[in-house]
């Protein structure tokens, strides 16, 4: 396997210029010509669909969701950034691609971030224009605020519903699309493999969840946008549907995986309760703009929240991170609550929690500036804890809530299976180890409206396509395949559920390749991974059959793949001797706890080729290069 | 607490469904109701039965994903609140409760709590958008749009698209959802060119897929985990109106 970046060579302000110069086009009348596949239609996929048959592309997009409006992506609460410095406080297209770069601990692609921080400008415009109800001043121009990991107001947001308002944008022009025909829209349809056809991805198979039907779709180019792959860790901020058997079959058709165990743990989400929790629930992190975290500072003080004095209260960001307080990215804020519940200071029943505290913001905002900004916040948090905000602090912990890894993609956005594109959370590109706030979303659609219709040209003008359809072998080979496999989870003839075995996997996941990782912690998890996947196969209960409705098959499929890629996971996190962003080596560490990259060794994506089956995956690396921002300790003290 | 369930069970869209009784023992009060239905599926499993299908996915309230009649009661009877940001505390031990699909003819049912609900993404193909193409917009400041006009907007575009408003209305109207759609893009600016084309083509579209008309019950408003306003159902009908009148001068003059 070769590892090809294709990143231009002109100088980084005009690299994406040059390269779309570069890129040959399309004739119009051709485009009609080609059908591209889109699979997932969340703020990636979705725009990604309806740009492209904007153009001229015929599409057939596809969602496991009844409706493409109900992509995971409608969940992001906080906000979108863009470099538009609207507030005049110093910002620009270079200080957001060096605030991600940085934020992502120096394991980013120097190219893919400018291009991503120059395009944030034009995402804005495009949803504007598209009626997204974007927050606004008095005076009638947009709204910000900030974020954590930076100390620029760049986020643009609507109330904390932003995902949902872009997402409702996307899909409006998607189905604006689907009404001209130029989008076949597959809902309740779920992508179960990739056709491979001489080297270049071709087609998928899909399963109809209302039917049943197995069916392959022939295409000239695929597009995967099928999102993260949190919910290895059963327990999430990710919807219940998120999964990985999209990206880990084209992982396992020859696509390399990037840096896997890149996890994003999010400081702000609202704590575990019991063993029945079937999810975890984000407080958005706009909240740390006005709230300030501590704990107490005496071990095992159970005194009420009230009943501790000022003086006796331990504001631990603000005190070791003074010049970004609360506002600490989220690696460095999510692994100090960690440090503090370790030592015995952790607040709530389980002691696994901390204080989120609005009382002095409210003491200058009153309780009416605190509702116009954060009152859906507040309601969602009292709705689930039966507390209210308002009133004493809100209790939060760390969840797991992004995967930065993801398929490796070239500048193109292409894997090293040519024809195949991955965009959004998928895909491993332009976050590094850790994901700043409210980047995702720019993200995905850069890639979608602004990257993906000019690559993909490039490709299919490029390219010399064989012409294939639904009976050639390749298809009928993978279909059979894929038929079987779900023959064979129905007819295990075992007793436990699915969701029990996930759980299983999830608990060991957390506790050894989650906020923190050792490696004693991760051969374990390596001994054990192959275990309990051996045992699924021969002990899982999957009731019903392929021909209905079937919830429990749906999960099972995906708790099978979950099963695979937790032990490349562990692997990777075991591979990494260092610490960056999300990956927390415990044997890599600064005196003062900090993360201890290691520049010299491991300044790489680590993109992994599947093996074989029982073979052990193949590392590759891409080296990073550093031109216009020089390595350093990242610091925000 | 302990409780008595009765649940609509049906195989497929073409076999008939019955309530079916299960107890639902130990639920604690912070469960929300899909995590009690989770024990109860996986109590089911274990005694090899077929488990409750039911819709879910965020389960954080926003995706509109969700959706089943509790006693009656699109989501529940909690106000503003979706099925899975309902808890069990809002409830007694020992109650019964009945747990049944959305019931519209426009929303088939699939499986148990399992409907389809692609007639509103046919509500919105037909002119709920926006007819602007990728990359070539103004900058998002020349659009000037006063606070009071966005966040009315934002009220309206809140919704979402759940169905409880057809399912708690006695004739299994669409007026509330619509209504939404077609007032957050008429209060913008950018919504103005086609608003009058936008709003005859979504009622007309809502028509075709045989939801049913509005005589204002307000029932819809009631069930909204949103909280929409029928305030828009009148906006709406007055855009409706204007429209019809006047579409015909537009394309006399045209
Ligand atoms: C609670 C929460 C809050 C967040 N808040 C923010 C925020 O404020 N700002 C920010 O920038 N980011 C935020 N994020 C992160 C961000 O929302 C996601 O990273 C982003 O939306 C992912 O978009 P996507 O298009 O890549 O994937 P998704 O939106 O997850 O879409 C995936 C799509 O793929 C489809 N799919 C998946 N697998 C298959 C399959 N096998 N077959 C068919 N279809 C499939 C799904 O149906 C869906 O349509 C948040 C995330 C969470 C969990
Ligand atoms: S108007 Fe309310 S009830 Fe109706 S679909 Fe929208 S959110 Fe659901
Ligand atoms: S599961 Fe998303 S709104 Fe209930």
């Amino acid at each position: 396997m070769e590892l090809n970046s294709r990143i231009p060579s002109s100088p980084l302000e005009k690299k994406w210029e040059m390269h779309r110069f570069e890129m040959k086009l399309v004739n119009p009348a051709n485009k009609r010509k080609y059908q591209i596949i889109v699979v997932g239609t969340g703020l990636a996929g979705g725009s990604a669909a309806a740009s492209l048959a904007e153009l001229g592309y015929n599409v057939k997009a596809f969602c496991y969701q009844d409706s493409a409006r109900r992509a995971h992506s409608i969940a992001a609460q906080g906000g979108i950034n863009a470099a538009k410095n609207y507030q005049n406080d110093g910002d620009s297209i270079y200080r957001l691609f060096y605030d991600t770069i940085k934020g992502g601990d120096f394991r980013a692609r120097e190219a893919n971030v400018y291009r991503l921080a120059e395009i944030s400008v034009n995402i804005i415009d495009q949803c504007v224009a598209q009626g997204v109800p974007f927050a606004r001043e008095y005076s009638g121009y947009l709204a910000n605020r900030s974020f954590g990991g930076t100390q620029v107001s760049r986020t643009f947001y609507a109330r904390g519903q932003t995902g949902q308002q872009l997402l409702l944008g996307a899909y409006q022009a998607l189905m604006r699309q689907v009404q001209t025909g130029k989008v076949k829209m597959f809902p309740r349809t779920e992508m179960l493999d990739i056709v491979v056809i001489n080297g270049k991805a071709r087609g998928i198979v899909t399963r109809d969840m209302v039917t049943g039907k197995i069916q392959t779709h022939i295409a000239d180019a695929v597009i995967l946008a099928t999102g993260g792959y949190g919910n290895v860790f059963y327990l999430s901020t990710n919807a219940k549907g998120c999964n990985t058997t999209a990206i880990w079959r084209a992982y396992k058709r020859g696509a390399a995986f990037g840096n896997p165990c890149y996890t994003q743990i999010h400081p702000t989400c609202i704590p575990v309760t019991g063993e029945y929790q079937s999810k975890l629930t984000l407080m958005s992190e706009s909240l740390r703009n006005d709230g300030r975290i501590w704990v107490p500072k005496q071990k095992g003080d159970k005194r009420s929240c009230n009943q501790i004095p000022e003086e006796e209260r331990d504001y631990y960001l603000e005190r070791k991170y003074p010049s970004f307080g609360n506002l600490a990215p989220r690696d460095i804020a999510s692994r100090a609550a960690k440090e503090v519940c370790d030592e015995g200071r952790g607040v709530g029943e389980s002691g696994l929690g901390v204080y989120l505290d609005f009382a002095d913001a409210i003491k200058r905002l009153g309780d009416k500036g605190i509702e116009e900004r954060y009152g859906n916040l507040f309601e969602m948090y009292q709705r689930i804890t039966d507390e209210d905000p308002y009133k004493v602090p809100m209790r939060i912990y760390p969840a797991v809530h992004y995967t930065m890894g993801g398929l490796w993609v070239d500048y193109n956005l292409m894997t090293t299976i040519p024809g195949l594109f991955v965009l959004g959370e998928a895909n491993f590109s332009d976050h590094g180890a850790n994901r700043l706030g409210a980047s995702a979303l720019m993200q995905g659609l850069a890639d979608g409206y602004f990257i993906i219709p000019y690559t993909i040209g490039d490709y299919i003008a490029t390219t010399k396509l064989e012409a294939a359809d639904e009976s050639h072998p390749e298809c009928r080979q993978v279909q059979e395949e894929v038929t079987s496999r779900i023959q064979k989870l129905l007819d295990i003839p075992g007793k436990r559920s699915v969701d029990s075995v996930h759980r299983e996997l999830g608990k060991v996941m957390w506790d050894y390749c989650g906020m923190a990782r050792n490696r004693n912690g991760l051969e374990q998890a390596l001994k054990r991974i192959p275990e309990i996947r051996e045992e699924y196969w021969k002990s899982v209960n999957v009731l019903g059959s392929n021909e209905e409705v079937n919830q429990s098959l749906e999960k099972a499929g995906r708790v099978a793949d979950f099963l695979e890629l937790a032990e490349l996971m562990c692997l990777d996190a075991l591979e990494r001797n260092e610490s960056c962003g999300g990956h927390f080596r415990e044997e890599y560490q600064t005196a003062e706890g900090e993360t201890l990259r290691d520049d010299q060794n491991y300044c790489h994506v680590a993109a992994w080729e599947y093996g074989g089956p029982d073979r052990k995956p193949v590392l590759h690396k891409e080296l990073l290069n550093f031109e216009s921002v020089h390595l350093t300790q990242r610091s925000y003290k | 607490m302990n409780l008595t369930l009765y649940v609509w069970r049906q195989p497929n869209a073409k076999s008939e469904g019955k309530m079916v009784r299960y107890e639902s023992k130990n639920v604690n009060p912070d469960m929300s109701f899909l995590e009690m239905l989770d024990v109860v599926n996986e109590e089911l499993i274990a005694k090899q039965q077929d488990p409750i299908a039911f819709d879910h996915d965020c389960r954080e309230g926003i995706c509109g994903t969700c959706g089943m009649m509790i006693n009656g009661v699109a989501h529940g009877p909690k106000k503003g609140t979706s099925a899975c940001q309902l808890h069990m505390r809002e409830f007694k031990d020992g109650d019964t409760i009945y747990i049944e699909p959305w019931r519209a003819s426009s929303f088939p049912v699939l499986k148990d709590l399992v409907v389809d609900r692609t007639a509103f993404d046919r509500i919105i193909r037909a002119g709920g958008y926006i007819s602007v193409s990728t990359g070539s917009a103004p900058d998002g400041n020349a659009i000037l749009i006063p606070k009071q006009n966005a966040d009315l907007s934002m009220d309206a575009a809140a919704c979402i698209g759940c169905g409880a408003c057809v399912a708690a209305c006695p004739n299994g109207s669409a007026m509330l959802f619509t209504a939404a759609k077609v007032s957050h893009l008429a209060l913008l600016p950018q919504g103005q060119p086609e608003r009058k084309r936008r709003v005859v083509d979504m009622v007309n579209a809502m028509d075709t897929e045989g939801f049913g008309t509005c005589t204002n019950h307000r029932e819809c408003e009631a069930a909204c985990p949103k909280e929409i306003s029928i305030q828009f159902i009148a906006r709406m009908n007055r855009d409706y109106l204007i429209a019809c009148l006047t579409r015909q001068e537009e394309s006399e003059t045209k």
